[in-house]
């Protein structure tokens, strides 16, 4: 082992390796062992095995920082560092793509469009994920979030035969650009600011500056908009809806869980590591976008009669009250936005896992008016949605509600009365456009439409998430610990 | 006059100026080699009518080409139309300025001097495609199509050999790959127990698809596209486009020497006893038998022409003279890099015509396959290789 | 002095080729001012002695740009782009969304110019051992695993290139 790359720097790139040897055995496996598409599916299993040796990585991460007593390890002079936080987000992407790889096969061979990349770009994506969660340097930062990108532009477009997709991939590939650029710039007079890309010396240089000070700001400003268009915060959202509704229904579960999740830890490791001492700067510009994102998001949502679409804006406005616990700032708001994106994980993918159910033959199945009746039937499937719904709005017993408590709770403590009666007020008009589903699926009349697709992948991963979504609801205890512990910085 | 020669811009201020004026001679006189050798191959004389041999054919297809009328289609997009051949005149001449002709004769030594004429080879490729297009007619436009492509997939084989070297090399300036290859007391075509030779047979097949030639000619394949992308140049844009041409082959077969045949060096530069030999009595012999050679020919030309029989002899002289001024130690230090430069550019360029006298013309998917499938993996297996050995 | 003149020769020729790209109607034409840009760019890099960033800019963004040229030779209609309109009404929103931006980043670094000291640039170190060495050095010890991961990235984008435009996958 040279001095470049030592046996601490292997042990923190260990999953991100799996993940891209994984991810390109895949591609190799895909053309010369399973040349059939019948035997497709089974390129699952690597995915699977891929998945194991990373979670093994992690793994030991997690060991070695609990028995050590470290808070942290810091590998290729201060690139990467593996942290409570960063372990947290990724056992999130572990259990996201797995779930999403495991459903998505019957969709795919549906629309006739079912391709080994499809597996190889997922674990390629997640690579991307880690090095945001794990990254502490700019480049690295920047060259995680495009590798990731990259990866959805392909996914978002993956139905190369619906202008839909293509639509949606082309949207999301040109904004996200121009974001990427605009972020790029911050991320320049940062090191302008501080000579060296690496986050912790990036915050020296602005801690010893005025918070107000203009070129701060302009750093601030624009590497803001890249990382909130990622996370598609209003004004900055105009892409989400396009693109959850074109993509195929996997892929939007994938980019609307796995994408915003790994967007948030990078906006974390950006706005509460160097930019922190920036904080009075920076927060009136985050109210006013979570304002607006809980406004838009709410409001837009009510008028939609396509599910995907609408839950695009519902995840918008996810995106509103995520921020509104950075907003906060304290101890309850860091572990609040934790809980609350360990909670929007499941019971958004759950939600669009049901959409990916109601995909069938002839029959697209995401308008409002495909889930008439569905309580007559399939009732396992109604009840499902019902407590993703349920869950979303923020309604107890389910998880929803304590992501929500934690960031109301957080906004009280810091005196944000406001905003925390803009935000319970949004709640309620959720609450209605939720219910519109609910109707839909309960009391409208039942149509003649043949039975939901149903895989043994689709099942195990409707359970997992239904599970989780009412047990974080009904004992979150473990899982506020651990949340508690991405905390530890 | 003290204080102009001693300026540090002198020496490259003159070489600039020499090699300018040279440049059109130079490939003039390749296109004459060239039309000689394959009137050789296929038993015929080739060029004779203006002076003895030819020897004066470049010049007057110089002159023709200035007389000629300069014709501007109607519907071609006239500024393009004017800039495009400037555009590889241009870049081949700038090339030149990173050549090491030998250890003195050189105009510039940039540290970067290998990736300065990979950049100019790139840019060559923009007066092509642009002079296809503004002819604003098919075949220029097939052959700009055809030539962009070809010009675009040479060029990773190419800079993957060209990698090989500069691995060994482990610079990228050209007179320091030349000194390396002194140091290593061996041309880097037979480093790494041999197998340099692989990647120098890439350069050597990628160099002639990136000058156009046959068997890779297809951007001016004359049975199909009339003259491709030069279709509708005539006179003396259209001399430029040739002149461009030949000098990119003469850039190319020099890289080409600097990096695997020792640039100036001569064979074996570390075997002192060889000095004498090889630096002193080859290039003696060499320019005696010419001049020999020359007095036959003056010889036989006696009974045609007077005027012709006495022109060979004044060459012969002067080969004579040339072959005689070696003898003197300070003249042979000073333009002995340059012999040898030249001697092996020289070698190259024959190869070249050698190649183009032998091979029928690829059909164009057959290019493609030999550029991606066969030269690209081949060249990265060859830097794969020879990093390994190299590290040894 | 010179210096001084020079800089500004390459960014005019930064700024209007980039300025001639968007306004030319002609598709080539504008694929032939962005070289000048570029060109410009690699004139500015050469200023600051970084020979290696110089050269490839030029090679890697002439090759794509002569590509650029096929692909609008390919798939561009020529005659029918000349006749579109090249804007659309709203380009004054625009251009008024870019002077404001403009005067906003001119404002802010103006004020935050006295407060910001630039590093003394290394130029000492890399006259004496070469740019490209330095940059080979630094890219291979400090940015080693940026530098892979940028691999990735560019695998990623091979297969995506693949998947959206190859007909059979």
């Amino acid at each position: 082992m040279s001095q470049f790359y030592t046996s601490t720097d292997h042990f923190v790139l260990v999953p991100a390796i799996m993940l891209a040897l994984f991810g390109c055995a895949v591609l190799l496996f895909d053309f010369f062992l399973f040349p059939e598409p019948r035997q497709r599916k089974r390129l699952v299993w690597f995915l699977f095995a891929g998945e194991i040796f990373t979670a093994a990585g992690l793994w030991r991460q997690q060991a070695f920082l609990a028995s050590e007593g470290l808070p942290e390890i810091t590998a290729f002079q201060g690139t990467l560092t593996v942290d409570g936080f960063s372990l947290f987000f990724n056992w999130i992407f572990v259990a996201v793509s797995l779930l999403v790889a495991i459903v998505s096969w019957r969709y795919l061979e549906i629309e006739g469009e079912h391709h080994g990349e499809y597996y190889g770009l997922i674990l390629l994506a997640q690579c991307g994920m880690y090095f945001l969660a794990t990254g502490t340097d700019l480049i690295t930062l920047f060259i995680g979030l495009e590798l990731m990108a990259l990866c959805f532009y392909v996914m978002v477009g993956f139905l190369r035969e619906r202008k839909r997709s293509n639509e949606a991939a082309m949207k999301y590939l040109l904004l996200g650009a121009f974001s990427s650029g605009l972020m790029v710039y911050g991320f320049s007079v940062m090191y302008g600011l501080a000579g060296s890309t690496k986050l912790r010396a990036v915050a020296a240089a602005i801690a010893s500056r005025d918070a107000w000070d203009p070129v701060v700001f302009l750093a601030m400003a624009t590497t803001a908009v890249g990382v909130l268009f990622k996370v598609s915060a209003a004004p900055f959202h105009m892409w989400a809806p396009d693109a959850y509704e074109g993509a195929p229904t996997t892929v939007t579960a994938f980019l609307a869980v796995g994408s915003k999740a790994a967007s948030f830890a990078f906006l974390m490791r950006i706005f509460l590591g160097p930019l922190e001492t920036a904080r009075p700067a920076w927060e009136p510009l985050l109210v006013l976008v979570a304002v607006l994102s809980l406004t838009i998001g709410n409001l837009a949502a009510i008028t939609q009669n396509n599910v995907k679409r609408l839950l695009a804006y519902s995840s918008i406005s996810h995106a509103g009250y995520i921020l509104l616990g950075l907003i906060a700032g304290n101890a309850t708001g860091l572990k609040g936005m934790a809980v609350y994106i360990l909670v929007y994980a499941f019971m958004t993918l759950g939600a669009f896992l049901v959409v990916v159910a109601l995909r069938r033959e002839n029959l697209i199945g995401e308008d409002i008016e495909d889930m008439a009746g569905l309580m007559h039937r399939s009732p396992g499937y109604a009840v499902l949605m019902l407590i993703f719904l349920l869950s979303l709005a923020g309604i107890p017993p389910t998880a929803g509600f304590i992501g929500k408590y934690y960031i109301f709770l957080a906004l009280l403590e810091t005196s944000h009365y406001l905003l925390a009666a803009l935000a319970a007020l949004y709640v309620a008009v959720a609450i209605y456009y939720y219910f519109r589903i609910v109707r839909s699926m309960f009391i409208s009349e039942a149509v003649a439409a043949p039975p939901l697709e149903s895989t043994v992948g689709l099942r195990v991963a409707l359970a997992v998430t239904g599970v989780l979504t009412l047990a974080i609801g009904v004992y979150p205890e473990p899982f506020l610990r651990l949340a508690q512990t991405s905390l530890v910085r | 006059m003290e204080s102009i020669v001693q300026h540090p811009l002198f020496t490259p201020v003159v070489i600039t100026l020499v090699i300018v004026g040279l440049f059109p001679l130079l490939a003039g006189y390749i296109v004459l080699l060239e039309r000689k050798v394959l009137a050789d191959m296929q038993v015929r004389l080739g060029p004779m009518r203006v002076g003895p041999h030819g020897i004066l054919q470049p010049i007057a297809d110089a002159v023709k080409l200035l007389a000629k009328e300069d014709v501007i289609p109607a519907a071609a997009d006239r500024a393009l139309f004017w800039l495009a051949p400037v555009i590889p005149a241009f870049t081949a001449l700038t090339a030149f300025a990173v050549l090491p002709f030998s250890e003195y004769i050189v105009v510039t030594d940039v540290n970067v001097g290998l990736l300065v004429i990979s950049a100019m080879s790139a840019v060559g490729v923009l007066g092509i495609i642009v002079g296809g297009w503004s002819s604003n007619s098919h075949y220029p436009l097939l052959g700009a199509l055809r030539s962009s492509a070809q010009l675009v997939s040479y060029e990773v084989a190419l800079a993957l050999a060209l990698i090989c070297g500069v691995m060994t090399a482990g610079t990228l300036s050209m007179v320091e790959i030349v000194e390396r290859q002194l140091e290593r007391q061996i041309w880097f075509v037979f480093d790494h127990y041999g197998l340099m030779i692989i990647p120098f047979m890439v350069f050597l097949i990628a160099a002639i698809a990136e000058t156009n030639r046959l068997p890779f000619d297809l951007p001016e394949a004359e049975s199909e596209l009339v003259a491709g992308f030069m279709t509708e140049y005539s006179g003396f844009r259209w001399a430029l486009y040739f002149l461009a041409e030949y000098a990119s082959i003469f850039v190319i077969g020099g890289a080409g020497v600097t990096l695997f045949w020792g640039g100036w060096l001569r064979p074996f530069p570390n075997v002192a006893w060889l000095e004498w030999p090889l630096n002193v009595a080859f290039p003696l012999v060499l320019f005696l038998a010419g001049g020999a050679g020359c007095f036959w020919l003056t010889k036989r030309l006696m009974p045609f022409s007077r005027w012709r029989a006495i022109f060979m002899a004044v060459i012969a002289v002067t080969l004579v003279i040339t072959g005689l001024v070696f003898l003197i130690p300070a003249v042979n230090r000073a333009v002995i890099g340059l012999f040898w430069f030249l001697l092996k550019v020289g070698v190259i360029v024959y190869l070249m015509i050698w190649i183009r006298g032998t091979f029928p013309r690829f059909r164009y998917d057959q290019l493609m396959s030999i550029g991606w499938k066969y030269l690209i993996p081949i060249g990265m297996g060859a830097v794969l290789v020879n990093a390994v050995v190299g590290m040894l | 002095m010179a210096d001084t003149i020079l800089f500004y020769i390459f960014a005019a020729f930064v700024l209007g080729g980039g300025v001639l790209t968007v306004t030319r109607r002609n598709s080539v034409h504008s694929a032939l001012w962005l070289i000048v840009s570029l060109l410009g760019t690699a004139g500015l890099f050469l200023l600051r002695q970084a020979e290696f960033l110089f050269a490839v800019q030029i090679i890697l963004y002439i090759g794509g740009v002569v590509l650029l040229i096929l692909f609008v030779v390919m798939l561009v209609n020529l005659d029918e782009t000349a006749r579109l309109r090249q804007f659309n009404k709203a380009w004054w929103v625009a251009l008024a969304c870019a002077v404001v931006v403009g005067i906003e980043i001119w404002y802010v670094l103006n004020r935050g110019l006295e407060t910001l000291e630039p590093g003394e640039a290394p130029q000492t170190a890399a006259t004496i051992e070469g740019n490209t060495e330095r940059l080979a050095d630094v890219l291979f010890s400090e940015y080693l695993l940026p530098f892979e991961i940028a691999s990735l990235l560019l695998l990623v984008a091979i297969v995506g290139s693949v998947v959206m435009a190859k007909k059979r996958i």
